[in-house]
């Protein structure tokens, strides 16, 4: 414990750093992924193209990705932009398969009601599929965050000052109690950014909240589509 | 008035679900086009509100030729319910029957109070107001899918077999609802399915469809019971195992009452003084 409460200040900073490293990469993967699913939803070709697309991006390790960002962006290596950028692009990978399932998710018969109903085109998108599509959407941005959390640290290696750097220094120095702590950290984060994603799944979501489980058979007609948010498998799914 | 002009739908996959299909839908009446599936009969419905193109041939409501209007105008100003409502699931039930005002400008508050107003018209109780759909019963849910079809007051209502999904019991009720609605308010209704008994109950005129579009038979339901165009009219509707003819019997025991019986001698019913429940256009 000595070593934790005589470097409170310097985890605190690291905290937050890491906690601003993650939100924009969060964020970015999701407003990105949306265009991206709705293009793999057009047709066959262009849905393989973002999900393999997306897999191969996923596949890239990070530091030859760290080298080459520069080359690409006018960003200079050391640059914690270079990190931020990573990070998006594997939010994107894993978030764009995610934003296609959530998209394609939507009940073909709400849509064509929709439609027959005086929606026009843009109107149906965001009124109707992108609402609908919120519960998987949702199950996707959950891996995102833990994922992202997760994959902040490894920006130590190009001096970004995050939790990584507890996991890098404790290991250099032998403080064991200093690799403890980031570990501890890391999960708490990823916990409550968690707790934050489903917390504005329900102020979002209304419709969806305290959905009867399946066997119960509460509700007198089911859902068109059953979406239940899994945790951590949006991606896979 | 709706009326049909030579109309073929032919689907890329090559089959033709209409073929040459002339027909005038008269206003202020209840047209019920009836057949088994894949008749076309949907076709021809979505055909009106443009859901589907016809390949060839013109739909004209009062004259105008559909084609020439905007489609998504054209939708919110023709009522649409379908199978199962097609009510939005994130939606509570008054935002739900607001849709179409909503999406025409009318203010938030306005369409809400309308939209009330219409839920007491469909004879659904205003705590329901604020559920989500999935909270209502199937026919529930059809009221709502009711409402929210006449919220911007169209002159066409056009029903997709909308009491399809709904037990029978259910759909009876509904069907005497919408008997009810339509006395009152005397929409032109198009109205598909391919329950024969349910054609019979709501329409002034019922057409009936072959393969293809093909108009089978067309007239007033006693008109088609009365006399069947052909084999294939006379065995949808089951008049041909006399199952249609019916006939009075007395028997020993029953103290006076009168027996309906079908033609096999199965009873239907028994014979009540006095006057059949009003519909639309019957007179007493």
């Amino acid at each position: 414990m000595s070593w934790t409460l005589s470097n409170l200040d310097r985890i605190g900073e690291l905290t937050l750093n890491h906690v601003r490293l993650s939100i924009i990469p969060i964020i970015a993967s999701f407003v990105l992924s949306i265009p991206l699913g709705w293009l793999a939803n057009r047709n066959a070709v262009l849905r393989s193209i973002v999900i393999t697309g997306g897999s191969l991006l996923f596949t890239i390790p990070s530091l030859p990705l760290f080298v080459i960002l520069p080359l690409i962006i006018p960003t200079r290596v050391l640059d914690e932009t270079n990190l931020v950028v990573a990070l998006s692009i594997y939010g994107v990978a894993i978030m764009a398969r995610s934003a296609a399932d959530a998209l394609a998710s939507v009940a073909a018969p709400t849509l064509d009601a929709s439609t027959a109903i005086g929606f026009s085109p843009a109107a149906r998108f965001f009124r109707v599929e992108l609402p609908l599509a919120g519960p998987v959407l949702l199950a996707g941005i959950r891996v995102v965050s833990v994922s992202t959390i997760a994959l902040v640290s490894v920006g130590v290696i190009i001096g970004s000052a995050n939790l990584g750097y507890l996991f890098q220094n404790g290991k250099q120095r032998g403080i064991l109690e200093e690799v403890v702590v980031g570990i501890l950290i890391s999960l708490i984060l990823a916990l409550v950014f968690d707790l934050i994603i489903v917390g504005i799944g329900r102020l979002a979501l209304p419709w969806n909240r305290d959905k009867p489980l399946r066997r119960r058979a509460l509700a007198p007609t089911p859902l068109p589509h059953d979406s239940e948010a899994p945790v951590l498998t949006g991606a896979s799914r | 008035m709706i009326e049909f002009r030579s109309v073929t739908k032919q689907f890329p996959d090559g089959t033709t679900a209409v073929q040459d299909f002339s027909f005038v839908l008269p206003s202020h009446q209840t047209t019920v086009l009836v057949g088994s599936s894949g008749c076309g009969k949907t076709t021809i419905l979505r055909m009106i509100n443009r859901m589907v193109e016809p390949t060839s041939g013109q739909v004209l409501i009062d004259d105008v030729d559909v084609a020439g209007q905007d489609k998504v105008k054209l939708r919110r100003s023709i009522g649409y319910v379908l199978q199962a409502a097609g009510l939005l699931p994130h939606r509570k039930v008054v935002d739900n029957v607001a849709t179409v005002p909503m999406l025409n400008g009318v203010a938030k508050a306005e369409a809400r109070a309308a939209a009330l107003e219409l839920l007491d018209l469909v004879g659904l109780d205003r705590s329901l107001a604020e559920r989500y759909p999935r909270q209502l019963s199937g026919g529930q849910q059809q009221r709502v899918g009711v409402a929210r079809a006449l919220a911007s007051d169209p002159n066409i209502l056009l029903m997709d077999e909308p009491f399809g999904a709904v037990d029978p019991i259910v759909r009876a009720d509904l069907q005497v609802e919408l008997n009810r609605l339509q006395r009152e308010l005397g929409k032109t209704i198009i109205f598909v399915t391919h329950d024969i008994e349910e054609a019979f109950t709501l329409a002034d005129q019922v057409i009936i469809f072959k393969k293809g579009g093909v108009i089978a038979q067309a007239g007033t339901p006693a008109q088609i019971l009365a006399d069947p165009a052909d084999d294939f009219v006379a065995s949808f509707i089951g008049a041909d195992k006399g199952r249609r003819d019916l006939f009075l019997q007395q028997r020993e025991g029953d103290r006076g009452l009168t027996l309906v019986v079908d033609g096999d001698g199965r009873p239907v019913g028994v014979l009540e003084p006095g006057n059949a429940p009003s519909r639309p256009g019957a007179t007493a």
